[in-house]
């Protein structure tokens, strides 16, 4: 493993796009940075543009209105940037799968690296969910 | 030979290893206290080191056609917080090491990197960036006038001294200036000015991650933002060491150094954690108003010679 991908996988910088969600994944997210998990220990931090991103957390059932920006988003990261779909709506559709307003899932858009089941899922699912990342970009997956 | 030990000087030691080092360090402290605040364990010592050495592996994305420009800024930005560190260190190593005058140069040093970061805000062409650059500008005048009374304040206790190392041997041989009560108003405005060069809260409009997401640093990525963080970096380190040498000079060893240094970058970090964010209108009436007044106050108070 290279310097590069070892100094990545310490600091991984978490964007956030809400794609229609319900909220619930979202509070879930900020649970992580509260004191109880505090993944700033492991370098993990929110930010504010998609620019510094490393990470790409994507919730909820992309909608016709937020598809293009979501896919203008990803065009807009650099690379390396993983993404990550958090809850069962962003992995599957969750029961928002034939709906009228949700022309696809987030796999149809854009590479998802890993995929985080729940809803929402728990904070522990979601670290969970980052230990495999790092694996994945360690290699070992 | 001169000039080879001048290059050691300005990258190696008292330069741009040395601060970035001390000033990546001090950046953990003030994470590590953050998160204590906040009952949280906080990241490791070493976590802003990997930070840097991420963004250099990045991609670097270059928005619109002045890249020139928009690649130039962080390094200008760089270029003088080193420099400023270099001539400080310098300052504290050796007293006669500076020329007449460079107080005033540390003005439009200090300056600089808040001047790189509006260049590189306005090359990149993000509305969000150009209203961070506006902020920073409109905090820029704000503060500079304070600061420098302060530094007005400091030339009149050291009977005019315009060197740095002058006004260092004033307060070995006459006592610190904080010990006076001019001094000691003078470095309670030092430390809000401090607060605003290093655009930490209350005044991080410039960079207000929930409001306009990251503001002036929005388009940046990879080396360029490695370098704006470096540079973040230094002035962490140089600003409160210039406050030592203005306000705090009175016993120079090593060990009383690093105490007064860490004093102040707690007591900077304490002010950070519990205040809210002051709008850029409110950040230029406080600086003009009751921290311009008590500047002034000091100064009066100086010219009396208390």
């Amino acid at each position: 493993m290279n310097l590069r991908t070892k100094a990545l996988t310490r600091s991984l910088w978490v964007f956030h796009a809400a794609l229609s969600p319900c909220n619930n994944c979202d509070i879930e997210i900020l649970d992580l940075l509260t004191p109880r998990h505090d993944v700033e220990r492991f370098g993990i931090t929110l930010i504010g543009s998609i620019r510094h991103a490393d990470v790409l957390l994507a919730s909820g059932v992309p909608t016709t209105k937020t598809v293009t920006r979501f896919k203008e988003l990803y065009d807009q990261t650099t690379q390396p940037c993983l993404v990550a779909a958090i809850g069962s709506c962003a992995g599957g559709g969750n029961m928002f799968r034939d709906s009228y307003n949700s022309p696809c899932s987030v796999d149809d858009l854009v590479p998802v690296d890993v995929y985080i089941p729940g809803c929402p899922p728990k904070p522990e699912a979601m670290i969970a969910g980052v230990v495999k990342l790092i694996e994945k970009l360690k290699g070992n997956v | 030979m001169n000039l080879l030990l001048h290059i050691f000087f300005y990258l190696i030691f008292p330069g741009f290893v040395f601060a970035a080092l001390a000033g990546l360090i001090s950046g953990w402290i003030d994470r590590k206290v953050t998160a204590r605040i906040q009952w949280r364990v906080g990241p490791p010592w070493y976590q802003n080191f990997v930070d840097i050495a991420k963004l250099m592996g990045k991609e670097v994305v270059v928005p619109g056609e002045r890249s020139t420009v928009f690649l130039c800024a962080p390094l200008l930005g760089l270029c003088a917080a080193v420099l400023a560190a270099t001539a400080i260190g310098l300052a504290f190593i050796s007293p006669d090491a500076g020329f007449v005058g460079d107080v005033i140069v540390m003005v439009y040093l200090l300056l600089i990197p808040a001047v790189a970061v509006m260049i590189g805000a306005s090359a990149s062409r993000n509305p969000l960036a150009s209203i961070g650059a506006a902020r920073e500008m409109k905090l820029v005048m704000g503060y500079e006038l304070p600061f420098i009374l302060i530094l007005l304040v400091i030339i009149v206790r050291s009977d005019g001294a315009l060197r740095l190392g002058e006004i260092i041997s004033y307060q070995a041989s006459g006592g610190s200036n904080i010990t006076s009560f001019s001094g000691i108003l003078a470095f309670a405005v030092g430390i809000l000015c401090t607060q605003a060069k290093l655009g930490f809260i209350p005044f991080d409009a410039a960079e207000a991650e929930q409001e306009i997401m990251g503001g002036t640093m929005i388009e940046y990525s990879g080396a360029p933002l490695a370098l704006f963080k470096l540079t973040r970096a230094v002035m962490l380190y140089t600003m409160p060491v210039f406050l030592i040498l203005l306000f705090w000079a009175g016993s120079l060893n090593t060990f009383a150094l690093v105490g007064k240094y860490v004093l102040i970058l707690v007591i900077i970090v304490l002010i950070k954690n519990t205040n809210p964010r002051l709008r850029a209108d409110q950040a230029l009436k406080f600086f003009w108003g009751p921290v311009s007044l008590v500047a002034l106050f000091a100064l009066v108070l100086a010219l009396a010679g208390l």
